[in-house]
């Protein structure tokens, strides 16, 4: 069966019914618009957070440090898993630290890391670290799997590192690689705004939304939890397509 | 130039796959032959330096380059036949003498089509023509002549000899048809 599409009238009908069911609590309740803002106000509230010099101040703010910790976790899980693929000491010495990154739950680093580290600088480092194992052990798979035939053969012809990187190692490592980023971009920006919901470091997305939770400003939580998946979204579709044209120029298929 | 193989031998897990093996290859090309699984391989492997033997010598100039056909194509899938010809000779790469060897291997019209795409006998003689344009001192083809049709095969043949005249070319078949056209010395193992 094909993965389900998204169809314009489906998310039409549910939006449908989140307004319906919006309208139902306001009657139903005096102030049941708190409990549940129709899409209609979050939206709204959206066009006049989107005027405020804070709003942009917030999304870039926690946009740069969840996406710079999605970039160095990239740069240490290559570097780590090349090395690892060469010396099996490194892959043992790496590996109960990868299971306990992806066994520990997410709420215990953050908390972990805020007796650490400056609650600015904890989207970050949760950032980086949901990100490492997959891109870790896709890239550490991507290069076992490269083709031991092709390396003997431009051994034999002596085919200069610099070629073989791009004509076997690239292409067969980067479709890995690309899909532990598409893992990974989702992953960062769930983690690093948890992080912040709990570290509340100033002007940042995760506490412009948990001051809407204090404060019942259901609109403004559904505005930011909107701008989250967009700014996400964006993310994810630019760098993805910054990868895929390192896969095709490599010559290497989408895995 | 001159390859010695002085009294090689090799086993694997306790089986005698070479053993003592002693001959002399020089300018020309020389067939290895024998049936399936008699080392004919290992034995090619073994004079790529792509494994060391349990005892004997390979007596061949210092710094002596090899280019081969290996039992499988081993070519670059994700490039066109440049492409590949380009990745193993890099700057060095002579586009018209690559072009004219190509259309003798009956390749002159494959343009820009991935090799993906080649069927097995075009694989094959790309291959060939791999070995054939690197910078080489001698050449270890093993059965580079597997699947080509009766034209095809006229044609990497009378490439195959013109390199015997420059060098030693070791060539691993079992077809006895090959040897007695290319007109070489065999060697049975």
């Amino acid at each position: 069966m094909n993965k389900p599409q998204i169809r314009p009238w489906a998310v039409l009908f549910w939006l449908l019914v989140w307004q319906g069911a919006s309208m139902a609590l306001s009657a139903a309740y005096p102030h049941g618009g708190l409990l549940l803002a129709s899409p209609v106000s979050a939206l709204l509230r959206l066009g006049e957070l989107a005027c405020t010099a804070a709003f942009w101040r917030a999304v870039s703010g926690s946009a740069l440090r969840i996406f710079g910790g999605f970039l160095l976790s990239c740069a240490l899980a290559t570097a780590l898993a090349s090395l690892a693929a060469r010396w099996q000491a490194v892959r043992e010495l790496l590996a109960p630290l990868v299971a306990a990154v992806k066994a520990v739950p997410v709420v215990s680093f953050i908390i972990l890391a805020l007796v650490w580290l400056d609650s600015r600088d904890l989207s970050l480092f949760i950032a980086a670290l949901m990100v490492f194992p997959p891109v870790y052990l896709n890239v550490l798979t991507g290069i076992a799997a490269v083709d031991g035939r092709l390396l003997e053969m431009a051994r034999v012809f002596r085919v200069p590192f610099r070629r073989q990187l791009r004509g076997i190692w690239l292409p067969q490592v980067l479709p890995y690689f690309r899909a532990a980023c598409s893992l990974g971009l989702g992953l960062c920006w769930k983690a690093g705004v948890a992080a912040e919901v709990i570290g509340l470091p100033a002007g940042t997305i995760g506490e412009r939304l948990y001051t809407a939770k204090v404060y019942y400003q259901t609109p403004d939580l559904f505005a930011w939890t909107a701008v989250i998946v967009a700014v996400s979204a964006v993310f994810e579709k630019a760098f993805l397509s910054l990868v895929d044209g390192a896969v095709r120029a490599a010559g290497g298929e989408r895995r | 130039m001159e390859i010695r193989i002085k009294d090689l031998c090799k086993a694997y897990h306790g089986v005698t796959v070479l053993d003592r093996l002693s001959f002399t290859a020089g300018p020309g090309i020389t067939c290895v032959m024998a049936p399936s699984g008699a080392g004919k391989t290992t034995l090619l492997r073994l004079l790529l330096g792509l494994e060391r033997p349990d005892s004997g010598r390979i007596v061949q100039p210092k710094g002596c380059r090899w280019a081969a056909v290996f039992q499988e194509d081993r070519l670059l899938e994700q490039l066109d036949a440049l492409g590949n010809l380009r990745f193993v000779l890099g700057p060095a790469l002579d586009e018209d003498a690559a072009c004219a060897l190509l259309a003798e291997l009956g390749l002159g019209d494959v343009g820009g089509k991935i090799v993906r795409d080649f069927s097995g006998g075009m694989k094959r003689r790309l291959a060939l023509a791999r070995a054939l344009l690197a910078p080489s001192d001698a050449l270890a083809l093993d059965e580079p002549f597997t699947g080509l049709d009766a034209e095809n095969r006229a044609g990497s043949m009378g490439c195959v000899r013109r390199a015997g005249l420059e060098k030693p070319v070791l060539l691993v078949t079992h077809d006895e048809a090959d040897a007695a056209e290319l007109q070489a010395r065999i060697v049975k193992l």
